[in-house]
């Protein structure tokens, strides 16, 4: 090994991440590689990736439940957490994207053609930029549970979709977050396609009474964990 | 003590709205240095159809072969101010995709070996849980694809080969005339994309 190798981020234990072979989920029949990926180590181009220093993603949209003229309909909520590596490090200035349905359970999609209303005050679309100690914030409303084809009578769990960046190509990461005592969690196949039972609590995000805000809105707080780098070899 | 990893989980299939950014197809959009490429093609399932609900996020050196990355310490080489190196593009109803960047520069792989120029890709889809990452390599440069030790992981020669674009009819867009490659991006089955581990 070189001395100017690049440290590399930490592989994913076996478990950590959902199988794309998983036929509980039907989409992911014909959408799965059948060839087992191939293990390489990380080069420069892995453990790059692009950064959020300058505002070349737009602004930011923290509350979307100011983006129309009225307000949604819905419960109001405060999401808030901190994107983290591994070992609890915060993860600053690194882009959050998310996306939801409306409290009706429907998105602002052309082709979701569920049988709820579309809200004209509500799109469900947000983005930050993570603050110095990792933090990210939005206000929005409580998303509906929806129904989908992938069995008879299968509905999602409630969830909101994310797509963080972190500081690398390697760490890239889309997820969703779901609420706590959700009865549809114990039957929602994307939810349960992450092997781990420590992993699947994870994407659960807890009712935090000091993130409520008096008279206005419920706090839900949820962390997202990135790989963390190797520790550092030693330079000969 | 380690914190668990957050698992992934897929984009599902009503993402458009929110995460489709068509000026992010075209990563020469600031103004970077370097020669103009155009890269096109499309992502089919298992069944050989399209996939209009899948999409691309490619990662790539500048003209030079310098990452707009605090890790890459190449000082050697120029940083483009006006070169992101990063770029998002949607398919069309048909699954088609194009996007438009700068050939990169060669960039280190491990210990002394030199990579092939190249544009790191990841796939994300309904119906994928975890994003696929794969490559896109140019035909133009056999040689020093011969030498790549990413596609020297890659022990099948047809799987391997996977990743070396095909040069297709030179395009004129935006008053520039550009050489275009085809990549196709295979979910499943005959000639199924070559996906990494990393
Ligand atoms: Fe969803």
């Amino acid at each position: 090994m070189s001395a100017r190798d690049p440290i590399p981020y930490r592989r994913e234990k076996p478990g950590a991440q959902p199988p794309n072979d998983y036929p509980l989920y039907k989409s992911t029949i014909k959408r799965h590689p059948k060839r087992a990926p191939v293990r390489i180590a990380q080069t420069l181009t892995e453990v790059t990736g692009p950064t959020f220093t300058k505002p070349w993603y737009g602004k930011a949209l923290a509350d979307l439940t100011k983006m129309h003229k009225g307000e949604p309909l819905g419960e109001r909520i405060i999401l808030a957490g901190r994107v983290l590596d591994e070992d609890g490090r915060p993860v600053p200035g690194t882009l959050v994207e998310m996306w939801q349905a409306n409290a009706a359970g429907r998105y602002a999609h052309p082709r979701d053609q569920h049988d709820a209303p579309l809200d004209p005050n509500f799109t469900g679309f947000g983005q930050v930029v993570t603050d110095a100690k990792g933090e990210w914030r939005f206000v929005s409303i409580k998303p509906g549970h929806y129904p989908w084809r992938n069995t008879h009578n299968a509905w999602r769990a409630q969830h909101l979709h994310f797509s963080v960046f972190g500081p690398a190509f390697a760490t890239r990461i889309v997820t969703q977050m779901y609420f706590p005592g959700d009865p549809l969690l114990a039957a929602d196949p994307v939810f349960n396609s992450v092997p781990d039972a420590k992993g699947r609590d994870a994407l659960i995000s807890r009712y935090d009474a000091d993130l409520s805000e008096p008279e206005w809105a419920l706090g839900f707080r949820w962390d997202m964990v990135l790989r963390g780098r190797a520790a550092t070899p030693r330079e000969n | 003590m380690k914190l668990p990893l957050t698992g992934s989980q897929t984009v599902g299939p009503f993402y458009h709205f929110a995460l489709d950014r068509p000026d992010w197809a075209d990563l020469t959009r600031n103004g970077a240095k370097g020669e103009k490429i155009r890269i096109e093609g499309t992502i089919l399932d298992g069944d050989g159809a399209p996939c209009p609900d899948a999409f691309l996020e490619v990662w790539q050196a500048n003209a030079a072969g310098r990452y707009a990355h605090p890790d890459d310490r190449q000082e050697d080489k120029k940083l483009d101010s006006r070169f992101l190196g990063f770029g998002r593009v949607s398919p069309d109803a048909k699954g088609r995709y194009g996007f438009t960047t700068i050939r990169p520069g060669a960039v280190p792989g491990r210990g002394n070996a030199l990579q092939a120029p190249h544009i790191a890709v990841n796939v994300f889809a309904r119906g994928i849980l975890k994003h696929l990452v794969t490559r896109i390599y140019f035909p133009d440069f056999a040689e020093a694809n011969e030498a790549d030790p990413v596609l020297g992981a890659i022990d099948d020669a047809a799987h391997r080969a996977t990743l070396i674009a095909k040069r297709g009819k030179a395009k004129k867009i935006g008053g520039a005339t550009m050489p275009v490659y085809r990549f196709d991006v295979i979910l499943q089955g005959a000639g199924e994309t070559a996906f990494f581990d990393i």
